[in-house]
């Protein structure tokens, strides 16, 4: 019978270390809310498990150079709690806040989510949207890459074995900025995203788009980038023909498959509602106009 | 004696729930909370395959695991045979469950028992399931119910000949049976019908999505005295079908009921007793199993999936001159759908001169199905109940004129042979129309459907005991494991007749050796005839109580009169004599006749039949086909709410149960026929968030053959979830939505359609 062994370094360099010594599969925890349920459900054995938590600095959020920073295994509660944050970017705290019940947003976190490699995680398309970098360290030293750069795959990331994530940074947020996320789920809430999208805009001061960034999510092996449909929005205001646009633009990007969480034909369709919608928020919210939660 | 027109003190109150505190606080003991020592833990193995033959089972390393203490097979139970089964609810055969708890020969779904093991730990038990190697011949599989009915459908069962048919078949077939209703001359009143309406549903098999999985503690002792603790819906079930699969004595095991978590008519049946036991004798420790949530889907019943043709014939002034049903229900792997209530229920609202109901009982490579609330009502319902909008929209009648103009009254003959009596449907439906709700204006952008629902409630056997304790207070005692508040009901009722507070009366539910035989908990029998069992022994003891005060005061027993909780000489006549409280009886037991107590068992009759009506708001997202319940409200004829927040939370309960098997509970098959949503994150139950707060309206027409009037209350209120529902989205959209469930994509596929 297998045995697992779990460890809690304090450093990144022991943590480093215990991920690259390790012989057969080694897994790094954050939060744990989706490591831990596929531990029990036997779909995944590893020989290690390597607890981020206990590293200084991994659990927090600070301001730096006019972005945020944000801890990779800082919990989504904690994240939600932040004024800061919510000023500055409400999608991307509502989407990691649409991770689970209230329990599990007491341990789920950023890095989780994204390294799960999930191409429905509610929190990446937000993450991708907002511009967000990852810093990840391993054996090489330490390196700093675009979020859309670590999922390669249904659960697979371009980081290395001995690698791991310890935080992001959010770029400095122009005036007349917003960003939204909306997913859509069969029920209210506790479910898996059909299709998720974030988009985060800037205006000029008259409402005309400057600057986008559009992601889809579970509509592509991973969460994408839709330039395409970034392209529609800039140089334009919120009119009907730029949402036709980008609904057509969001529609053309998807390439989702059949599952038992939606049909190809249904997951185009409601790719392009959801970019409608979701732009609709942001441009509202750059626009200064609040419109309370998203979802 | 009848309570009906009595002023009452305690039934009809809303005292605390008995069982409150213990399970809010987690302290209430389930069937998986229990612990023996030595004990090992029982696993079972599955067929991966929707259907093949087992060609060989060696189990030879995983009994050489360390660890492991016994591996049992089909080889270690009795092959029994084909023998109708006495227990349980619905139809049920003793080898089918045999073949159903443990495969013989063939596996007849994904999921289906091969093999099982018990091992010190969980874990070793899964390593060894791992090692038993179990050679498969694949067979071609079927898992949709006209898919099995076709011709050249593989077949499950080569001794499985269609019962119901004239002559008799020579050739084996996936249709179990045949069910056929008739009342008058069907075609001839659709003949003289100004307005017809056709339509064919479907509805996906749902599971009872209790949330305990099935768990047992069994300990098989040197001297073959085995104990069982569990949870279900009925020990004496258990009791039964353990001896009969196993060939045992029933007074050789005793099952104590542990807590239930859920039920809904799904812990009518066994899975794993008869299996623990075969561990524990085996390996002479006791063996603990408890299935997961994928087991629970993958293994253990839900009610039938089906398709049911519709057709109503009607008057232009409303009058239904003919009606026709065909159904075809799945059976999953074993004969046994409610194809029966299914062709009596839909119909039974109305009153039809002119009837023609078919039903099919369909095997298929799908678990074998289980009781579910009103098995077959809702089902049978939802066909029905569209159509009757569908009629009233055709006809340009309201649809709760429609359902008036022919609703059954008490003397409407059924077209299944009974005729109604004490029925308080027309009740139901004035209480629709003077209801806020049904008078209030429809919202920009919504739309309200109404449907209807029929349950016939059962009686039978039960049996109860009352215990005068030394200090006078009450212990009742029943049969009766408790899934819906009948600690509470039972215990009201018996402190009503002993005239006491409830708070006085502890209710328990005795295990299968500490009290005579009681029928399982199922067709919303229990307060009825389990209550009526109680209230039968209450009485019994009140008369004792007052013997005791006679023989005290030395005066005749008819001179002593029994009032809230006292006895009292009965007049002047009788002498000056201090009131005797049950204290006072009591303490002096030893000097008056001994220990103060009764148990009655009866057999029942007379449950009345209950009957509801729901409204449903809905709106509807154009663009993701999403449906939102904007507000519910739910009539019922409950005869007499013993108590009332339990009977308002049986039918919030029911309506919920049914908005979840109306808009996204499916089980989805892949190619292979095996389940991909055997859990709760894909298999959509409602969240909390998904229901509105569900009005539920109590209309009290009494029952008569119940001592306080009441009728069984948790089955009707999910049977007109569905057409509740399909009719708002009809009235919100303008289309009709045939095939459940109504999710998004279907919804956002028949807006496209429509243009």
């Amino acid at each position: 019978m297998s045995s697992l062994s779990y460890a809690a370094p304090t450093s990144v360099d022991d943590a480093v270390k215990l991920l690259a010594g390790a012989s057969g599969v080694a897994k790094v925890l954050s939060g744990g809310t989706d490591l831990l349920v596929q531990l029990r459900s036997g779909r995944l054995k590893p020989e290690l498990i390597v607890d981020t938590k206990k590293i200084p600095g991994i659990i927090g959020i600070r301001e730096e150079n006019g972005g945020f920073v944000i801890g990779a295994a800082t919990p989504g509660a904690v994240v939600e709690a932040h004024p800061g944050l919510n000023a500055a970017w409400p999608g991307l705290v509502e989407a990691l806040d649409l991770i689970g019940s209230t329990q599990v947003q007491g341990r789920c976190s950023l890095a989780g989510n994204l390294c799960n490699a999930s191409p429905a995680a509610d929190s990446v398309p937000a993450l991708f949207a907002a511009g967000a970098t990852a810093v990840v360290v391993g054996s090489k030293g330490k390196r700093e890459v675009p979020v859309e750069q670590i999922p390669t795959g249904p659960g697979r990331t371009s980081l290395a074995k001995d690698e791991f994530i310890v935080e992001f940074r959010l770029p400095p947020r122009p005036a007349r900025s917003g960003d939204a996320y909306l997913r859509f789920i069969p029920r209210t809430e506790m479910d898996i995203a059909v299709v998720g999208c974030g988009i985060s805009v800037t205006l000029d001061a008259n409402g005309v788009c400057t600057a986008a960034r559009v992601a889809l999510g579970a509509v592509s092996p991973t969460v994408i980038l839709v330039p395409a449909a970034a392209d529609v929005l800039i140089g334009h205001k919120l009119d009907a023909d730029t949402l036709a646009k980008l609904d057509a633009a969001a529609q053309a990007a998807a390439k989702p498959i059949s599952d038992k969480r939606g049909t190809v034909e249904y997951r185009t369709k409601i790719a392009g509602v959801l970019a409608r919608r979701t732009a609709a928020i942001a441009f509202d919210r750059a626009n200064g106009i609040k419109n309370g939660k998203a979802h | 004696m009848n309570y009906i027109d009595s002023s009452l003190k305690v039934v009809g109150t809303r005292p605390i729930r008995p069982d409150g505190v213990d399970k809010v606080t987690g302290r209430a003991v389930f069937a998986a909370d229990t612990r023996a020592s030595g004990m090992l833990w029982g696993k079972i193995k599955r067929s991966p395959h929707a259907h093949a033959r087992i060609v060989s089972i060696d189990t030879s390393k995983a009994e050489a695991l360390p660890g492991v203490r016994a591996v049992v097979t089909s080889a270690d139970f009795p092959d029994i045979a084909s023998e109708e089964a006495f227990v349980g609810e619905g139809p049920m055969n003793f080898r089918d469950l045999s073949l159903n708890v443990m495969a013989r020969g063939k596996a007849l779904y994904e999921g289906h028992a091969i093999a099982a093991v018990a091992a010190s730990t969980q874990a070793i038990a899964d390593a060894a399931l791992e090692l038993i190697d179990v050679q498969y011949e694949v067979l071609p599989h079927v898992i949709e119910v006209e898919a099995a009915m076709a011709p050249d459908a593989p077949i499950l069962h080569d001794d499985l000949f269609t019962a119901g048919v004239t002559p008799a078949p020579t050739k084996p077939s996936n249709i179990a049976k045949v069910v056929t209703f008739k009342k008058g001359d069907a075609d001839a009143g659709f003949a003289e019908a100004d307005v017809i309406v056709e339509g064919r549903y479907t509805t996906q098999p749902v599971h009872q999505a209790y949330i305990e999985p099935h768990a047992c503690l069994v300990t098989y002792a040197p001297d073959g005295q085995i104990t069982i603790h569990a949870s279900s819906q009925g020990h004496f079930m258990i009791r039964a079908y353990t001896a009969k699969l196993l060939g045992l004595e029933m007074s050789n095991i005793r099952v104590n009921p542990a807590e239930i978590g859920g039920g809904f008519g799904g812990k009518t049946l066994i899975y794993l007793e008869p299996v623990a036991v075969a561990l524990s004798r085996k390996s002479g420790r006791s063996v603990k199993m408890q299935m997961t949530r994928e087991e629970v889907f993958r293994g253990s019943g839900p009610t039938s999936g089906a398709t049911i043709e519709v057709k109503l014939g009607a008057k232009k002034d409303g009058t239904i001159v003919a009606a026709k049903q065909v159904l075809k229900f799945q059976a999953g792997a074993f004969p046994g759908s409610p194809i029966g209530p299914g062709c009596m229920c839909g119909f039974a609202m109305y009153d039809l001169p002119n009837v023609d109901v078919v039903g099919y009982d369909v095997v298929s490579n799908r678990p074998k199905v289980a009781a579910y609330r009103a098995p077959g009502a809702p089902i049978t319902s939802f066909g029905v109940e569209s159509a009757m909008d569908e009629l009233a929209i055709k006809l340009g009648m309201d649809p709760l004129t429609l359902r008036e103009k022919n609703a059954a009254t008490n003397g409407t003959k059924t077209h299944y042979g009974p005729t109604h009596v004490n029925i308080g449907f027309t009740a139901v439906l004035a209480a629709v129309k003077s209801h806020p709700h049904w008078k209030s204006p429809l919202k920009e952008g919504h739309g309200r459907g109404l449907a209807t629902g029929f349950w016939f409630n059962i009686g039978g056997e039960s049996t109860a005991t009352v215990h005068v304790n030394e200090d006078g207070s009450i212990v009742a005692a029943t049969g009766s494991p408790d899934i819906g508040g009948s600690r509470a009901s039972i215990g009201m009722m018996v402190a009503e007749v002993l005239g006491v507070s409830a708070q006085h009366v502890r209710t328990v539910v005795a295990d299968t050796a500490s009290i005579g035989y009681t029928f399982v908990t199922g067709g919303s029998r229990v307060t009825f005839a389990t209550g009526m069992a109680a209230t039968q022994a209450a009485e019994k003891v009140v008369d004792e109580l007052k013997r005791r005060a006679a023989a005290t005061w030395d005066i005749p027993v008819e001179a002593v009169e029994w009032k809230d909780g006292m006895a009292y000489p009965a007049g002047s006549n009788a002498g000056a004599f201090e009131p005797l409280d049950l204290a006072s009886l009591a303490l002096k037991q030893a000097r008056t006749g001994g220990p103060i107590n009764a148990e009655v068992s009866v057999n029942a009759q007379g449950a009345g039949a209950g009957f509801g009506a729901h409204i449903c708001d809905v709106s509807v997202d154009k663009e993701t086909g999403h449906v939102k319940i904007e507000r519910y409200t739910a009539i019922q004829d409950v005869g007499k709410a013993i108590h009332p927040s339990y009977v308002e939370g049986q039918i919030q309960g029911g309506a919920a149960q049914g908005i979840g098997w109306a808009l996204n509970e499916e089980y989805i098959y892949n190619a292979k026929g095996q389940m991909e949503n055997a859990g709760f994150l894909d298999y959509r139950v409602p969240v909390a968030s998904d229901v509105p707060m569900i009005e539920a309206v109590l209309v009290e027409v009494p029952n008569p053959r119940h001592p306080f009037g009441a009728r069984g209350v948790g089955e009707v209120p999910i049977v007109p979830p569905m057409a509740a529902i399909a009719n708002a989205i009809r009235s919100a959209t303008g289309l009709r939505m045939p095939d459940l469930p109504m999710s998004p994509p279907k919804v956002r596929a028949a807006i496209d359609a429509a243009g």
